[in-house]
C-alpha cells in the first residue's frame, strides 16, 4: 500500500487540483452547458473563479470545517463547482439524488445533519421546504435556477449569483480564512459523502477521504492513458459515485471538461452534438438506444434493412476481432471499412459515439447481445465492476482483453481474493473510510486488514485472471431439485429482446422458475401502432394476445439457449407474466440506479407469484402506486399468466 | 377585498395588483339580429389574472375577440390604458402589446418550434426586405436578438427538447405550449388565452397552470383567460367574470362569484316558467 503515501508537493484534494488546472490548463475548458441552445464553456481558469466566490459566499454564511452541505439537482456546471467550493471550506459535499421525493431526501438530510442544501430549482426547494421542520440542523437553502422562486420568503434562501457576488465583495474579510482552510487539505480528510441507493434496509452514507478518489483517478485514468483532451457527457445522477469519479475526480486530475446536457429530455441531441471520447453508461442506456435503432430499422424500407442486416452480420463477424487488434483477413477488413463508410459510421454518428476512445458500463450486467453490437461497431466499450466503497473501481477490462462475460482483471493497486462462499472481497487505496454514524454496518462490510466484501458471488477464471461475476452472493440460489438459480443470468438475456424492458425471475427453493415482465413502452407502442392495435393505456397494451404471444416467444427462445447450458438449465422459465405497470423506483421496486428490489417486488406482488405456482390462469389484483409529487393511488388490473415452452437439458427438441 | 376606485388591490396569495390596464365599457356586439354581447363592462388591471367564463354559447370567445380588435363593438368603447382605442387591425393591436392563442391551435405546421415562436417577434422586425434576405447588417442584429428571446421562452416553457421539431408531429399538450411560447415571445402586456386546457388530461392541465401563474409572476404579463374548467379558473385567476347569453351575470374574485346564485343557476340550470 505504499502507493497510497503522496509524494510530496503533490495535490491532496480537489480544490489543490483545481488551482493546478488553472494554471496549467487555464485555456482549456473545464466545463460546456447548453442552455439557450448554445453551449457555453468556462475555462478551468474560470472555474477557479467561480469556485472561489461560492467559496467566499459559503464563508459569508458561516460553513465550517466540518459541516456536511447537501447538493441536490440535475447536472449542471454550477452544481459541479460548488461541490469543490465546499471542499475549499473545508465542508464535506453529500450530492442527493435530484429524483429521490420529499421522505428518502428527509432520511438523507436527518442523518447527516446538512446546514445547508444547494438545490437546482424550484423543484428541489419546494422538496426540502416541505420537510423542513423535521430538520432542525438545516440552517440555509442556496438554489441556482431563480425561477419560480422569486415570490419567495428570502429569509434562509439564497439565490446562489447573489451568494457569488456576496462572497467576491467579501474577499478581504474571509479570503485569508479560505486560503487557510483549503491549504490544510490533506488526504486524510472527507472528500465526499455519497448515500448508497442500497437494495435492502435505508441508504448508508459512504464517506471517502481525499487519499480514496485521488489515488482512484490516478490510478483509472492512467489505466486508460486519459488525458486533457477528453470530453464527457454528465448525465448520471450526480448523487452517484460513478460521476463523483468520473466528472469530479478523473476531470480534475487530468484536466479533461465535463459537458452538461440542457435538460433530461435533450440528452440524446447533446450526446450527438459534443460526441464525447470517454463515456460511461449504464447497460440499461445502451439497451435503449439499442432498441431505438432496432425500431427505426423495422420502420425503414425493405432494401436499407436488407443492407444493414448484411453490415451487422459482417460487424458481428470480425468487428471485435479487428478492435481487439487480432488477425483478420485481408477481404473481410476491405468489407468491414466499406460498410463502416456506409453504415457503422453513419449509425455512430447518429448514436453519438462517433468519437468515443473509451467506454464503459456498469452498475448492472450487460446482455452479451447488447455488449458485442456496439463492439462490433468498433466503439471500445468495456467492462468494469464497482462499488460505491471502492471509490467505483474494483476490476476492469483492459484494451485488446475485452469479452462480454467477465468484468477484467483487478484495477491498479486492488487486490482480489474470493471467500469460501463464492463471495468476491477487495482490498484497495480506494476502499471507504467508513459509513457514516454506522460503525456497526462498516464493521460487517470491512474487516480490520482493509478486505471488504462486494456482496456478489464469482470466481478468477483461470489463466487469463479476469473477474466472472455470477450474482449477488444472496440471490444465487439452489432450487427444490438442488439445480443452481441464478435469475440475474436469465433476465438478462430476456432483457436483450427490446419489446422486453425489465424481467424478474423467481425460483429459489421451488421446483421451477416464473417470470415478471416489463413491456418497453416505445417498442410495443411503436409496434402496436404499426399494427394497427389500438390500446388506451400501458396496462392494455401490456395484456393484449399479440404482447403476450410475443413475450412468450422471447421466453421460449431463451428457454431454449438456458437449456444448452448444463449448469443452468434448470433456471428454464415454465410460466410467465407481462405485469401491469413499470417497475419504478418511487413505488421502491427499483433503487435510485435502477436496479431490481428482489425482496420488495416479491412481497409486493405475493398474490401473483403465488399465482403462477399454482397454475391459475387469470388474477385480478391490486397495485399500490406513487406518483412523482409523492400523492399514493392504486391501480387495478387483471393479468394473464401464461405457460412458456420449455427444453429438456443440452437437447433442442420441443418439450411442453 | 376589492376596492375599485382604488388603484389596485392585494390579492390572497400577496401580490400586488395594479391599476386600470383595459376597460371594456357598454360593449354591445350583434351579428345581424343575433347579440352576441349585451351591454358588458368590466376592466383588467396591469399584473393579474382575470378569467371569463361561461356555458356554452354565453359570448366569451366573442369578448375576446373584442379584446383583442379582431371585431369592433357597435356599442360601447374599449379603453387601453386610459385611452379609447379607435378600431384597428389585428396587427396592430398585436404592436400594442396584446397576444393571444387560439382555442383551436393556429402554428404552422411544417414549421420547425423555434421557427414558430420566432415567428412571434415578426412585429418587432424592422429591417428591410433586402437586408433580411441577405441576412446582413441590421437584419442580423435583429434575429441574434430575437433568438435570444425566443430562445429564453423556450427555456421558460420547458420545450427545449423540441425546439427543432416540426409542429405537426407535436401532441396537443405540446403544441397548446408551443403556441404559448410565441405569444410570450412578443413580451406582451396583456396575454389573452381562448381556453388554454381545452382537451387536455389531468396532468397537462397541471402543468399548463403552472406555466400561466408563472409566466403571471416572472413577466409581470397581465393575462385573461376563457376557460371552460371551473377548477382551473377558480385556483388560477384573481378575478373572474361570468357570462351567460351574453350578458354579464357575475363579476369578482373566484370565491365571491362561486357562491353567486346567478352563476349557479347559469352552470346547473334553473327552472324556468
Amino acid at each position: 500500500m505504499a502507493s497510497d503515501v503522496p509524494p510530496p508537493g503533490a495535490c491532496q484534494s480537489v480544490p489543490a487540483l483545481l488551482t493546478r488546472n488553472a494554471t496549467e490548463y487555464a485555456d482549456r475548458p473545464a466545463y460546456r452547458e447548453k442552455e439557450f441552445g448554445i453551449w457555453q464553456s468556462w475555462t478551468w481558469a474560470q472555474a477557479a473563479d467561480d469556485v472561489r466566490d461560492q467559496g467566499l459566499g459559503l464563508m459569508t454564511l458561516g460553513v465550517a470545517e466540518g459541516d456536511h452541505v447537501a447538493i441536490i439537482g440535475r447536472n449542471r456546471p454550477q452544481l459541479y463547482m460548488a461541490i469543490v467550493a465546499i471542499q475549499s471550506t473545508g465542508a464535506v459535499p453529500v450530492p442527493l439524488y435530484n429524483d429521490a421525493n420529499a421522505e428518502e431526501l428527509a432520511y438523507v438530510l436527518e442523518h447527516c445533519g446538512a446546514r445547508f442544501v444547494i438545490a437546482g430549482d424550484q423543484e428541489q426547494v419546494d422538496k426540502v421546504a416541505e420537510i423542513r421542520d423535521r430538520l432542525p440542523e438545516l440552517e440555509r437553502v442556496i438554489y441556482l435556477d431563480a425561477r419560480g422562486l422569486r415570490k419567495y420568503d428570502h429569509g434562509a434562501l439564497h439565490a446562489l449569483s447573489d451568494l457569488m457576488e456576496k462572497g467576491r465583495a467579501a474577499e478581504a474579510l474571509h479570503g485569508p480564512e479560505l486560503d487557510r482552510r483549503t491549504a490544510a487539505l490533506d488526504y486524510d480528510r472527507k472528500c465526499v459523502m455519497l448515500y448508497t441507493s442500497g437494495t435492502t434496509g435505508k441508504p448508508k452514507g459512504v464517506v471517502l477521504s481525499n487519499r480514496n478518489i485521488i489515488e482512484t483517478s490516478r490510478a483509472s485514468s492512467e489505466f486508460d492513458h486519459l488525458d486533457c483532451r477528453e470530453d464527457v457527457l454528465a448525465y448520471l445522477p450526480m448523487a452517484w459515485v460513478g460521476d463523483f469519479i468520473f466528472s469530479i475526480g478523473q476531470a480534475y486530475w487530468t484536466g479533461f471538461c465535463v459537458n452538461c446536457p440542457e435538460s433530461a429530455e435533450t440528452m440524446m441531441t447533446d450526446l450527438r452534438e459534443i460526441g464525447p471520447t470517454y463515456y460511461f453508461a449504464p447497460p440499461r442506456v445502451f439497451e435503449s438506444q439499442l432498441t431505438n435503432v432496432m425500431i427505426r430499422m423495422e420502420d425503414a424500407s425493405p432494401a436499407k434493412r436488407h443492407l444493414f442486416e448484411k453490415a451487422m452480420a459482417h460487424a458481428r463477424k470480425v468487428g471485435p476481432d479487428i478492435l481487439d487488434g487480432k488477425p483478420v483477413s485481408a477481404a473481410d477488413r476491405m468489407a468491414y471499412r466499406m460498410y463502416d463508410l456506409l453504415i457503422y459510421g453513419p449509425l455512430k454518428n447518429t448514436l453519438g459515439l462517433s468519437r468515443v476512445r473509451v467506454g464503459y458500463t456498469a452498475g448492472e450486467a450487460i446482455g452479451p447481445e447488447i455488449f458485442d453490437f456496439y463492439r462490433s461497431l468498433g466503439i471500445n466499450l468495456k467492462q468494469l465492476y464497482g462499488q460505491t466503497e471502492a471509490s467505483v473501481f474494483i476490476t476492469q477490462q483492459p484494451d485488446a482483453e475485452v469479452r462480454s462475460d467477465t468484468v477484467g482483471v483487478p484495477s491498479p493497486g486492488v487486490e482480489l481474493k474470493i471467500g469460501e462462499s463464492g463471495e468476491v472481497y477487495y482490498r484497495s487505496p480506494g476502499t471507504f473510510v467508513e459509513y457514516y454514524k454506522n460503525a456497526e454496518s462498516t464493521a460487517s462490510t470491512k474487516d480490520p486488514e482493509g478486505w471488504v466484501a462486494t456482496g456478489d458471488a464469482g470466481f478468477v477464471e483461470e489463466g487469463t485472471g479476469h473477474l466472472r461475476i455470477i450474482d449477488r452472493a444472496k440471490d444465487v440460489g439452489k432450487m427444490a431439485s438442488g439445480a443452481l438459480f441464478a435469475p440475474k443470468y436469465v433476465e438478462n438475456k430476456l432483457k436483450f429482446y427490446p419489446n422486453i424492458l425489465e424481467a424478474v425471475v423467481f425460483g429459489s427453493g421451488r421446483d421451477h422458475c416464473c417470470a415478471f415482465v416489463n413491456i418497453d413502452l416505445t417498442a410495443v407502442a411503436n409496434w402496436a401502432e404499426r399494427n394497427n392495435v389500438a390500446y388506451g393505456s400501458y396496462q392494455e397494451l401490456s395484456q393484449h394476445p399479440e404482447v403476450l404471444r410475443t413475450v412468450g416467444a422471447h421466453v421460449a427462445e431463451v428457454n431454449e439457449s438456458i437449456a444448452c447450458d448444463e449448469m443452468l438449465s434448470g433456471c428454464q422459465i415454465h410460466r410467465f407474466l407481462v405485469l401491469h405497470k413499470e417497475l419504478d423506483a418511487d413505488d421502491g421496486e427499483l433503487t435510485r440506479t435502477r436496479k431490481v428490489r428482489r425482496r420488495i417486488i416479491e412481497e409486493k406482488f405475493a398474490d401473483l407469484i403465488a399465482g403462477l405456482y399454482d397454475g391459475a390462469e387469470q388474477i385480478t389484483t391490486e397495485t399500490e402506486v406513487t406518483y412523482e409529487d409523492g400523492r399514493k393511488g392504486a391501480i387495478r388490473a387483471t393479468l394473464n399468466l401464461q405457460d412458456a415452452v420449455t427444453f429438456p437439458s443440452g437437447g433442442r427438441m420441443a418439450a411442453e | 377585498m376589492l376596492d375599485d376606485t382604488s388603484d389596485g388591490y392585494i390579492t390572497t396569495d400577496g401580490r400586488r395588483i395594479g391599476g386600470v390596464l383595459m376597460e371594456m365599457r357598454n360593449i354591445t356586439l350583434r351579428f345581424g339580429g343575433v347579440v352576441a354581447i349585451k351591454d358588458i363592462s368590466f376592466d383588467i388591471r396591469e399584473g393579474e389574472i382575470r378569467a371569463i367564463i361561461g356555458p356554452n354559447g354565453a359570448g366569451k370567445s366573442s369578448m375576446l375577440n373584442v379584446i383583442s380588435g379582431f371585431y369592433h363593438p357597435q356599442e360601447g368603447e374599449v379603453l387601453f390604458e386610459g385611452k379609447p382605442r379607435p378600431p384597428m387591425k389585428p396587427y396592430q393591436v398585436a404592436r400594442q402589446g396584446i397576444a393571444r392563442t387560439f382555442q383551436n391551435i393556429a402554428l404552422f405546421n411544417g414549421m420547425s418550434v423555434l421557427d414558430n415562436v420566432m415567428t412571434g417577434r415578426l412585429t418587432k422586425m424592422n429591417a428591410g426586405l433586402l437586408a433580411q434576405g441577405l441576412w446582413y447588417g441590421k437584419a442580423e442584429r435583429e434575429e441574434t436578438e430575437n433568438r435570444i428571446k425566443a430562445e429564453r421562452v423556450i427555456d421558460f416553457l420547458e420545450i427545449q427538447h423540441i425546439r427543432k421539431t416540426p409542429v405537426g408531429r407535436l401532441p396537443y399538450g405540446l403544441k397548446k405550449r408551443v403556441e404559448l411560447a410565441r405569444a410570450l415571445v412578443a413580451e406582451p402586456r396583456l396575454l389573452l388565452l381562448d381556453e388554454p386546457m381545452a382537451g387536455m388530461n389531468v396532468e397537462e392541465k397541471e402543468d399548463m397552470s403552472r406555466f400561466i401563474l408563472d409566466v403571471n409572476d416572472e413577466f409581470g404579463t397581465t393575462i385573461a383567460l376563457i376557460e371552460h374548467d371551473m377548477g382551473v379558473v377558480m385556483d388560477l385567476s384573481d378575478r373572474v367574470v361570468v357570462m351567460d347569453y351574453g350578458k354579464k351575470i357575475g363579476d369578482g374574485p373566484p370565491d365571491e362569484v362561486r357562491a353567486n346564485q346567478d352563476v349557479i343557476d347559469a352552470y346547473l340550470g334553473v327552472a324556468h316558467d
